[in-house]
């Protein structure tokens, strides 16, 4: 007797790896992306090119007198290039923190607030006898940068800091990419479990082999294992790639224990997977799927710190986005990845993160439709 | 002992009506399923003895899905009771699926995975022998395709498949949801050809849905009639055709105008359709031989000409039009 095919959960297993890889598509959309974006964003956000801000300047009657001797007097005290006497430009800073170029347009008071209206400049200077007046949205952090750079270059006596203290952060751990590739291994996380295994599942349920499988004596627990396994292992593969780019390319710095972040990661490989299951539930149409993926994963993606940090949203806010599964997964892999966590720190989020995973997936077969 | 004030005779004849009950391998009673305003199933009953092959005919909606599904134990009842093998579903899931195979209308594999790999995978499911595979693979004809992805198949040849994977654990009920709609008539013959093997070789019981008359008269000794829920009738194709369909047809057209009131009704005439648009009919009579001579006689004396005459026996699709006023395949 030939040998007997009996293992299902392998079967299953290896039929989502072909399915995956036999998709030209999904090799670029979920490997080659998301190292095309760390590396974007990060290139982007680390390069130190020159920044150049525009700044309207509004000349009040017998203000020029002032404005003349204070341009004198940046260039006399701080050493800085003082450009054309009419539209004029002031260059800050050093090789090491960068350099920005604050470009100074000679307009009337209605030009500047339209200018500031429509997002042109951030910030007005109005020249008067008696002094500089600076117009400017006080809840704007780039606009109050301005706001410091031009008054330590105007008014050196009245000035917040000064520039030659400025301590540029070159640190590693410290730069956009070190914070970037933590969050978009989470991000990864959830993309790779919320499309694959929805989209996996109620392809299935669209084309009805779901429910040619359940007429079988097919075990449903192994279908739904081999989803899981399958989606992990191949988790671990964009992962892996992900992290080993962001190491020799950006010199990314892995503090923590690499068993912590395996452990951390498979925490929210189940938690997604839990999530994936529930959203695939019941709907037989796409495009609610598509609908419902998508009402998930964007509100996450922005509010969960994978791009920037979340601390920035009012305090209400925070408590409620810590506690996302997005978010709870990018802080535990960004903290293995930048603050050296291990096992002792991220070992009760990834036990939360599990449980989230386990209770959403029965309620998810619960009401699940197989027919 | 509820038997117990019965005479002698009934009490004979309730064993009997048992005995039967227990050797019919599907035992449909007074099944009933309601979607909201549609009676999908309406009160059906059906006893199918091992190795027989039944069709079930009728148009779409007729409720044919509905009680395959029934019977599959996708869908459950709202009354009534199935029992396959002289068990329900309920309780019975492992033993009953390792009983049946099946194959739903319009069931899609995934694309990008070969012929043996989802053959592979079914396997799996009834921890099936490998050599299993092969002999599946030469019954239903997709030697040559074993490596060959779903998406680049043929539809008979996807047909194919779903055949074969409805036979893959050897069942001895094979149920199967309109497996050659959409085929052309080589595709839908070699669907046929496969299905007669089985049921010489294994002495397979099977029920099958189609719309096709053809289908059924070839394949089945049994064919049932259905329409909105309900059978309408049921026996072999000759049973149905001498006890419900009774007479000829001709078909005719003519040149002109024929006056109805003209054509002989000499009690031979069943019944008559005659279209004043385009001077056609059908005239369904008793005997042909005795009718036709009389009715071209008609033609002639009023000054026409037929431009096209046909004459035949009833068909099944005549029966359906008789009972409902519909074509089977509408």
């Amino acid at each position: 007797m030939s040998k007997v095919i009996r293992n299902q959960l392998l079967q299953h297993i290896s039929l989502e790896f072909k399915e995956f890889f036999r998709e030209p598509g999904i090799i670029f959309w979920a490997i080659l992306f998301p190292i095309l974006m760390a590396w974007g964003l990060g290139i982007a956000f680390t390069q130190k090119g020159t920044l150049v801000k525009n700044v309207a300047l509004v000349e009040m009657k017998g203000g020029a007198e002032q404005l003349m001797a204070l341009k004198k007097n940046a260039e006399q005290e701080l050493k800085v290039g003082v450009s054309a006497p009419t539209n004029w430009r002031i260059k800050f800073g050093t090789e090491e923190v960068g350099y920005t170029t604050y470009n100074f347009q000679p307009v009337s008071w209605e030009e500047a607030l339209l200018l500031l209206k429509k997002g042109k400049t951030e910030l007005i200077v109005e020249s008067k006898p008696e002094g500089l007046n600076y117009h400017f949205d006080p809840m704007n952090p780039e606009a109050q940068l301005t706001y410091l750079q031009l008054v330590s270059a105007f008014d050196p006596d009245k000035q917040a800091g000064e520039p030659g203290k400025v301590v540029p952060l070159t640190q590693s751990g410290t730069r956009y990419i070190d914070f970037l590739i933590p969050g978009l291994l989470a991000m990864g996380v959830m993309m790779s479990c919320m499309w694959g295994i929805s989209y996996s599942l109620i392809d299935k349920r669209v084309k009805k082999l779901l429910r040619r499988m359940v007429a079988t004596p097919m075990k449903k627990s192994m279908f739904l294992w081999g989803q899981f396994l399958a989606r992990l292992s191949l988790g671990f593969f964009e992962a892996g790639l992900l992290i080993a780019f962001a190491l020799f390319y950006f010199d990314v710095v892995i503090e923590g224990d690499i068993l912590a972040l395996i452990v951390v990661f498979i925490a929210g490989n189940l938690a997604f997977t839990g999530l994936a299951i529930l959203v695939s539930s019941r709907t037989s149409k796409p495009q609610v799927g598509n609908g419902m993926i998508n009402a998930i994963v964007m509100p996450m993606m922005v509010m969960s710190g994978v791009f920037f940090s979340y601390h920035n949203f009012p305090d209400w806010a925070i408590s409620f986005i810590q506690v996302l599964p997005l978010t709870l997964l990018a802080d535990n892999i960004r903290s293995v990845f930048i603050e050296g966590a291990g096992l002792a720190e991220v070992g009760i989020p990834a036990l939360i993160l599990s449980a989230m995973g386990l209770v959403l997936s029965s309620v998810g077969l619960r009401i699940y439709k197989w027919y | 002992m509820i038997y117990r004030d019965c005479p002698w005779g009934i009490y004979w004849l309730i064993l009997q009506a048992e005995a039967i009950a227990y050797t019919m391998i599907i035992q449909v009673t007074g099944v009933r399923k309601y979607f909201k305003e549609v009676k999908a199933v309406d009160g059906i009953d059906l006893s199918i003895p091992k190795g027989q092959y039944v069709a079930l005919l009728g148009p779409n909606g007729a409720g044919k899905t509905t009680l395959v599904e029934m019977i599959e134990g996708i869908q459950q009842p709202d009354e009534g009771s199935i029992r396959i093998d002289g068990k329900s579903w309920k309780g019975n899931e492992d033993e009953l699926h390792q009983l049946i195979g099946l194959s739903l209308q319009e069931t899609r594999f995934i694309d990008k995975i070969s012929v043996l790999e989802t053959l592979q995978l079914f396997a799996s499911f009834y921890s099936l022998e490998k050599s299993r595979i092969d002999e599946v693979l030469q019954l239903i004809n997709l030697e040559e395709k074993r490596k060959t992805w779903v998406v680049n198949l043929s539809g008979g040849q996807r047909q194919r498949l779903a055949l074969g994977l409805a036979i893959l654990n050897r069942p001895e009920v094979l149920l199967l949801d309109e497996p050659t709609t959409g085929l052309d008539p080589t595709a839908r013959r070699e669907v046929w050809e496969i299905l007669l093997r089985l049921k010489t070789e294994l002495n397979t019981t099977m029920i099958l849905t189609t719309h096709y008359m053809e289908e059924a008269a070839y394949l089945c000794e049994k064919i049932v009639i259905m329409d909105r829920g309900k059978i309408l009738a049921e026996g072999s194709l000759q049973e149905l055709l001498s006890k419900h369909v009774k007479g000829e047809v001709i078909s005719f057209a003519t040149n002109g105008h024929l006056a109805q009131n003209q054509i002989p009704q000499n009690g031979k005439v069943l019944k008559m359709i005659y279209n004043e648009d385009d001077h056609s009919g059908e005239i369904i009579v008793e005997e042909l031989v005795n009718y036709l001579p009389q009715f071209l006689d008609l033609v002639k004396a009023s000054g026409l000409q037929l431009t096209s005459l046909e004459c035949r026996k009833m068909t099944l699709d005549d029966l359906f039009i008789a009972m409902t006023g519909r074509h089977i395949n509408e």
